[in-house]
This record gives C-alpha cells, structure tokens and sequence, in this order.
C-alpha cells in the first residue's frame, strides 16, 4: 500500500501548495483592491477610527468649520457632524457608514482621513511616539456671506447658484436647493441613515444632486452674450445695426421665432447689437446666430468651457453643451439658448467671470488650501488661465453692454446703489406646458470686477410661466454680489 | 513517569517542549486581543493559559504513558491550532458583544468559554481512546458495528423531531440547549469501517478485473460497496442539503479505496461518479447551482448571494500579508466567521502570514499523519492512519479553498479552528487514533533473535496466521 499512499501525500501537499497559491492571490495580488473597494465597509470603519480632519471656510479669526469630527464614547470613535449643515452639503458630501463618501468628503479623503502621502512623515512620527494620528483640514475658498445669500436667495426654490472671483477662479459660492443635512447621513445608526437616505431619494426635487456642477439647463436668454461675443469677434460693434424683424421666419419650416411677449425690438426693422442684448432680442439674435454660423458661435461656447469634460470642482462637472451638426432654424434657435443647448449654472458663471475678467477664465477651483493637523501648509492653491474666451476689447465692449442690461434693460432688478453691475438675465423654455427656467449671469463692479454668479431658478420659480430672469433670479444674483462686495 | 527502560527514541521531551511552545503563544494571542479591544492586559489571561496549559498537560501525560512512541509534532500541531480557535472565537465574542452594546441590544452569547468547555471534552476523549484502545488492530472487530453506528449518526440529522435546521443544512441534533452535528465523527466511525472492510476485500476489489482500453476495471459485481458509498452521500446532499460532508465522505472513500487496492481505474470512476453527480446536483438543486454561480464571480450579487464571500475577500485583503493585529480589524463584518469563515478572520486580523502558518500546520500534521500510515506495519493501520489524514486534507482544502474562492463553496468546518463543539471533539479523537497508530508504527521492532533461536523456538510454536 505504500505506493499509494506516497502518491496521496503527493497529492495532499499539491492541494496545501494550491491554497497557499490561492491565499497569495487574494492578499497579495488582489489585497490593494479588495482593501479600497467602496464596498468593504473596513474602509469606512477606518476614517471612523481616528479624527478626520475638518472642513473649513475662512481664515484667521473668521476660520470656520462648516463639517468637523468629534469624539464620541461608542466603538465607532469619532462621529462626523456639519455645522455647515444644508447650506454647504452640496459642497461637504457626507460620510457614511452605508452608503460611502461624497463631495469633498470624497475627493479630499486621503488628506481628511490623514492617509495622505504627504502626510506620511508625519504619520510616521504620530506612530512612533504613540500620538492619535489625525487626518488634515481642506479649506475652502467659499465666502460665508455669499454662501448664505445664495442659500437664503434659493428659499423654497428649486435651482442653484454659482459666484467665482473671476480675478482668480475661486469659487464664493456653491449653493443648491432643495438641499439635506449631512449630519443624519453621518450618524452612527444605519437604520437611520437608511431611512433619512431613502426618504431623500424619494424626493422628486432630488435634494442631493448637486444642480450647480452636476445638471444641464437650457441656458435661454443668458446665451446670447455667447452669441454676442462671437459676432463681436468677427467683427461687429456694439453699435452696428443688425436685423431685428418683429417675428423672424426659420427658413425650410413653418415655425416662426418671436420675441417675448410679442414685442418689437428697435425699429422694428433693425436695432443695435448693443440694444438688441438689453432687451434680449430673440429675433435679432436668432437672425445674427445664422449669419455667423453655427461654426463660429459653437467655437465661442468651446472658448469658454463648453464640451470639456475633463474640467473637476473637484467632483467631475457635467460639460456643456452647444450642439453639433445644426440646420439653419437650429441654428437660429441655438443662438438664444435653446434647442439642445445645454450648460451647468457653473459654466454660466464662467462666462460671466470670463467676460469680467477682460476675456481671460480661470480656472474654477473650491480647495483653497490643505493644512496638516498642526496647520501647517500642505498645499496651496495657485489660480491658472482657464481659457483667453475673447479679446480684452470684446469683453470691454461686452461689459458696456451687460451693464446696458442692467441699468436699464431686463436685469434692472440686480442694480445695487453706488455699484456698477453687468448682467444678462434668461428665460428658458424646457418643457411644454412647463414654466421656463429663469436665469440669471453678472458681476460686479463693472469697472474692477471682484464677483461674478450665475443664478438658475428651475421652472420660474413661483411666478410660474410670467416669470422672466430678471424678476426672479436677478434680485437673488444680486443679494450674492452685495455680500462679497460688503454693501 | 518515562519508563528509562523504554528502547529507542521516544521524543516525548520534544513534544512537551512545542506544547509549552504552543501554550504560550496562544496565551500570548489572548493577552494581545484583550489589550487591543479595551488597552489593559484581560483578566483572564492567567486562567486561560493554566487552563489550557493543564489540558495539553494533561493530554502530554496521557501520550507518555499510554502511547509513548506517538508522533512528537502531531498534538502541538493541533494544540496550536485549538489554542488561536479560542483566541479568535474570542475576539469574535468580544466584537459581537460591541456590535450589540451599539445598538442597545444585550450582548450574545460568549461562545469562548463554550469551546474552552469542548476542547476539554474533546481532550477527554483523547486520553479515554488512547486509554481504552490499546491495539488499533483491534478496532477492526468492531468495523460492522462502527457502520451501523456511522449511518445512523449520519442519517440522524433526517430524522423529523431530532434534527434540526439551521441555515439551511439539516446537518444538526438538537439535545436539550445544545446543538450537535453528528456527521463528524460518523465520519470517523465509518473510516474505521471502511478500513476493515477494504482490508478484508482488498484481494479480490484489486486482483478480479477485465480489461478494457489499458484499464484495469474492477468486475461489475464489486462496484458495490463504491455503488453504496456514493449513494449514501448523495442521500446525505438530498435529504440534508449538505455539500460539504456529501463531499468529504465521497472524497475520502475512494482515496482508501484506491490506497487499498492500488488500482488507479478506481480513483477514475469515483471521479467520473463525482463529475457526473456534480453535474446533476448543478441542475437540479437551485441551492448548489448558485454556490457555484457565486463562486465563478462572488461580485456579481455582492450584497445578497456574494455577500459572504465577498466580505470574507475584503477581510483578507485588507489584511494584506502582515494583517491587522489581533483585534485591529472587523472580521465581524463577515457571517459565521465563528465556524465556517474563521480562517477571513485568521488572514485579516494575521495577515497572509497567519494564513500560511495555520496552513503549514495543517499540511504537517496531514504528512506526519500519512508517514505514519507509511512506516505502520500492518495494512489495517495503514489505511486507516492514510484515511484519516488525507480526510484532515480534504476538509481544510474544502473550506480554505472554498473562503478563499478557490473552489465553491461548501460549509464544513476548519478543524480545531472553528467554533463547534462536534467539530473539536470528533477532530480530539481522530487524533487520538492517528496517534494510536504512530505509537504502533514507530515502536521499535522487536530485538531479533538469534538463528538458533530462532530454529529453536520455531520448532516449538504452533501454526499462525500471517498478518499481511
């Protein structure tokens, strides 16, 4: 029986040497995605165990937590809470045992949790001296007091506000509405958690979808600086006197392009490019959209960020969008903002800051800076050129005439005493028998811009269907830049 | 106590030594658990390294006195793998108990203490089968009765009103508070049956056969006793929906077989019955057919199905190769990691090293055990010392190979490691019997005697049978 069994001791070793192989496989080879998959809840168990970092606004004396951790008794040792609460969720995310890591949570995990590598030496040193490691602080660039206009400025309503620096890029503020609390998500009761979850997404409104970077809009009206910008650059001037027909004829259908409400713009015949843009001339703009093509005015929308879709606040933004292959009427229809045109509010603040900042974006960015828990600086936030949308002459001339727009066109409502303000303001059809979306874009001081916001009120608001831009969204833009300016 | 007349190399002082070895490291792993979970050395570190001290102690002594030849490796082996069972049922307890505090419920039951309880019991059993049986040959007297036993056992769990169901396998008696799986030491009554029935058939199952295509097939008549055996685990896989020990039983029977009759065809129609059955069960049972789904791709249905599994992967990865420290992780998060997923809780509180080290253990004790069968003189003892290591293999291939997604997965027990009380005790007296033979195998031969002697003492004995 010897042969046998010396063939069965073989065969026992092959059977311990493949289970060794497999256990290899499965914490060697496999044990860096097994351990990072969203789904092991080890994961998140660790940023429970020791003290995330904060998430802050301000700085100095005005330094604030809007989301901090602290100690708690049970076996989950830190809880996350936000004293930024609804207001600044659509930034924060939440940290959740079920349901994972959103938001800046998310995007800035390795340095809240302190898994960093640039804070390895540190952690290094924590470990050797037996301190508590402890994750470091993202600070923010947003203002508090644009945050809460934004936020207060969206009351009831469904929609979102942007506002950048567009000196810089920083983000002032970040507001979406309907919004939630953060701190439920983060609890240490699942059932809770799940039920508070649930309930959201319940929610037709879509509370945690964040409308500023993560939806597209019809832009309407707000447009046509777009469409203005383009036929700037070919060559017209604000004063140039373009066709501006009462109802304008799309040639190959039946379908005519009236402007709101029926009226006529400028002589009925023609008005200036200027004029047409402060009362938001559809058939002016409409006619100019198809004697620029859809070539030019698409490489305009491109300039100023549309179609990128690689562009991160840090969470990835939707990209804009100025439709490919239009026919004629397309293209008349896109050049005031509908047909398939589509954008973020965060896009729309862009060409706003684009145009305030002499035609020069910049990059949008929210993480102001990341600090190691000793506060010391881990990395700063330098501001870079986005995109040269246009000329400095084009914006010049496109301020003057936003500000047209605002001192005595469709934006008036956004006028703030003693400041100078540009805007263009927007009413955007989506939807049969739906209200239309009401927008607005500007900044502020015309002459030495230092805030530029767009403002989306989804469905109008509650004026419904009479609802333009400027009676709706215009006076909440407006609130925003006279809490970054301080007036 | 060692007798100093004893001849020949016992290595009992080997075997104390590794068990003081293995005492403290358990030991040293219950200290560490306590100290990770509350930062102060447990209370009860002192009693459990005297009580379990005493136990190997006593189990030491028993060798010494009763099987003093034994196997120096075999008994620190398994009271290294005994000791880390109870520190990692432990650690579990303490993990549940936090989970409950949590959520305001009553801590459960400590399950530690219990199978602190069952390894003494099993260590009973040791000493009483090392004590009662003194000579394994004798064992094959009782070879009908060890089958009657086994199949009733094995069948007990079917009967309504003493089994019972619990997830989903109706492997379990319930007597009185405690529930039981009998199948495992079945297991072990029916290789003593089978050892003493292919020994007795072994001439005619390996020598009257025909032929065909360069095989050497055994006659149809005696395909019966396979015939039966694959039967019976089948009937076991229908009636109590356990793959694990439909497996292990048919698994174990054909390698003796072969052993015995060292004839290859043999392995080759149980393989052939294994694949052809695997394949039925596959479509006809929805039970079997989604283990082997979750096995081809656990992260398909990773929340419902997969859900063990997967946990069990994430444990063990996030042990990565050194592992989290003992009480570091939450191999919590996986179910019954207590029994059948012990081994997620080894790899990510031990890491990768911790898995190959139990696995090491294992694989010595299993060659130890077959080295034993291999140096045994008399063909009994061999085929049962060869059966019952290769079923100690079979079994933590089953399930190692099972959590780690290496085969699909089937719920048996990793022996000495998992929580359970059959599982410990039947393991105790399987190892009792291995050593029982290893005491037989290496007790040094007889002195010979001299030819004249011989001659002489030849002419006076009677005519004996000679033990093959």
């Amino acid at each position: 029986m010897n042969r046998p069994l010396r063939k069965v001791a073989v065969a026992c070793l092959v059977l311990f040497g493949m289970l060794l192989l497999q256990a290899n496989w499965v914490q060697v080879v496999k044990a860096k995605d097994y351990r990072n998959d969203p789904r092991n809840r080890r994961v998140l168990l660790r940023t429970y165990d020791h003290e995330r970092g904060p998430i802050v606004i301000g700085s100095g004396k005005s330094r604030q937590a809007v989301a901090k951790s602290v100690a708690t008794t049970d076996t989950l040792k830190y809880l996350r809470t936000y004293p930024g609460g609804a207001v600044y969720a659509p930034v924060t995310g939440f940290v959740s045992l079920v349901y994972g890591l959103t938001g800046i949570e998310l995007q800035q995990n390795p340095v809240l949790s302190g898994e960093d590598d640039r804070l390895f030496v540190r952690r290094l040193s924590d470990y050797i001296t037996g301190r508590q490691i402890a994750g470091g602080s993202v600070v923010l660039t947003l203002n508090r007091a644009a945050q809460q206009a934004a936020y207060d400025g969206l009351a009831g309503k469904v929609g979102a506000v942007v506002a950048l620096d567009p000196r810089t890029g920083a983000v002032l503020a970040e507001a979406s509405s309907p919004s939630y609390d953060p701190t439920a998500l983060s609890s240490h009761d699942p059932a809770r958690i799940r039920s508070t979850y649930t309930k959201l997404m319940a929610d037709p409104r879509n509370p945690l979808l964040n409308r500023a970077v993560q939806s597209t809009y019809p832009p309407g009206s707000t447009f046509k600086v777009i469409t203005a910008a383009a036929a700037l650059a070919a060559g017209l001037s604000p004063t140039t006197e373009i066709p501006s027909p009462t109802v304008l004829k799309l040639p190959g259908t039946t379908a005519n392009l009236n402007n709101f409400g029926g009226e006529r713009c400028g002589n009925g015949t023609t008005d200036t490019l200027a004029d047409a843009l402060r009362i938001s001339c559809n058939t002016a703009f409409g006619q100019l959209g198809m004697t620029l093509g859809a070539a030019k005015v698409g490489k305009q929308a491109q300039a100023f960020g549309f179609g990128d879709s690689s562009l991160r606040l840090p969470q990835p933004v939707a990209s804009s969008v100025y439709p490919a292959q239009l026919n004629k009427p397309q293209e008349a229809q896109s050049a005031i903002g509908q047909y398939d045109v589509r954008v973020t509010p965060l896009q729309m603040a862009m060409v706003a800051a684009g145009v305030a900042n002499n035609g020069v974006v910049m990059r949008p960015y929210l993480v102001k800076e990341l600090q190691a828990p000793d506060l010391s600086r881990l990395d700063l936030a330098s501001p870079s050129v986005y995109s040269q949308a246009v000329s400095s002459t084009v914006a010049q001339q496109l301020t003057a005439m936003m500000e047209g727009v605002v001192s005595n066109g469709t934006g008036t409502r956004a006028q703030i005493p003693g400041v100078r303000v540009a805007g263009k303001t927007g009413t955007a059809q989506h939807a049969v028998g739906q209200p239309p979306h009401a927008w607005f874009i500007g900044f502020a001081p015309a002459q030495n811009p230092q805030v530029a916001v767009a403002v989306l009120v989804e469905n109008g608001g509650s004026l419904g269907s009479d609802a333009t831009g400027g009676a709706v969204a215009a006076p909440i833009a407006q609130a925003v830049m006279r809490a970054v300016l301080g007036r | 106590m060692t007798a100093p007349t004893l001849p020949g190399r016992t290595r009992r002082g080997t075997e104390l030594t590794l068990l003081v070895f293995a005492t403290t490291l358990a030991t040293v792993g219950y200290a560490a658990v306590g100290i990770a979970k509350t930062g102060t050395l447990p209370s009860g570190t002192l009693g459990y390294g005297l009580g379990l001290g005493a136990l190997y102690g006593l189990a030491h002594l028993a060798v010494r006195r009763f099987a003093p030849y034994a196997d120096p490796l075999i008994l620190p082996c398994v009271a290294l793998l005994n000791g880390l069972g109870i520190v990692l049922v432990r650690r579990l307890d303490l993990a549940a108990a936090d989970s409950a505090r949590q959520a305001g419920k009553l801590a459960p039951r400590a399950d530690a203490p219990l199978q602190l309880m069952w390894t003494t019991i099993g260590v009973g059993l040791f000493v009483a089968v090392l004590v009662v049986i003194r000579d394994h040959t004798r064992l094959s007297r009782y070879a009908y009765t060890a089958a009657a036993t086994g199949l009733v056992l094995l069948l007990l769990p079917a009967v309504p009103g003493v089994g019972a169901t619990i997830n989903g396998a109706r492997l379990w008696i319930r007597v009185g508070p405690i529930t039981l799986q009998p199948s495992e030491l079945a297991k072990i009554l029916l290789m003593v049956f089978f050892a003493s029935f292919l020994v007795s058939k072994r001439d005619v199952l390996s020598l009257a056969s025909r032929r065909v295509w360069g095989l050497d097939l055994p006659r149809a008549r005696d395909l019966g006793p396979v015939l039966l055996a694959w039967a019976a685990s089948i009937a076991v896989l229908v009636r109590e929906n356990d793959l694990g020990s439909s497996l292990l039983f048919f698994g174990i029977f054909v390698v003796m077989l072969y052993i015995a009759t060292e004839r290859t065809s043999w392995l080759l129609i149980g393989l052939g019955l294994f694949a052809g059955s695997s394949f039925v069960a596959y479509r006809l049972f929805g039970h079997v057919r989604s283990r082997v789904d979750t096995w081809l791709d656990p992260f398909a249905d990773p929340s419902g199905q997969g859900y063990q599994l997967v946990q069990g992967l994430f444990g063990m990865g996030t042990g990565g190769i050194f592992g989290t420290g003992l009480g570091e992780g939450a191999p919590n998060t996986v179910p019954f990691a207590k029994t059948d997923f012990i081994l997620a809780a080894i790899g990510e509180e031990l890491g990768l090293v911790g898995v190959m080290a139990v696995l090491m253990l294992f694989a010595l004790i299993v060659e130890r055990g077959l080295r034993t069968a291999l140096t045994c003189r008399d063909s009994f003892g061999k085929l049962l010392a060869g059966g019952l290591s290769f079923a100690l293999a079979l079994q933590v291939f089953v399930i190692v190979g099972g959590v780690t997604g290496l085969i699909p997965l089937t719920g048996v027990t990793l022996p000495w490691l998992s929580y359970g009380g059959s599982s410990v005790v039947s393991n105790y007296v399987l190892i009792a019997l291995l050593l029982r033979i290893s005491d037989a195998a290496r007790r040094p031969a007889p002195a010979p005697v001299s030819p004249a002697a011989a001659r002489a003492t030849l002419q006076d004995a009677q005519t004996t049978v000679v033990r093959r």
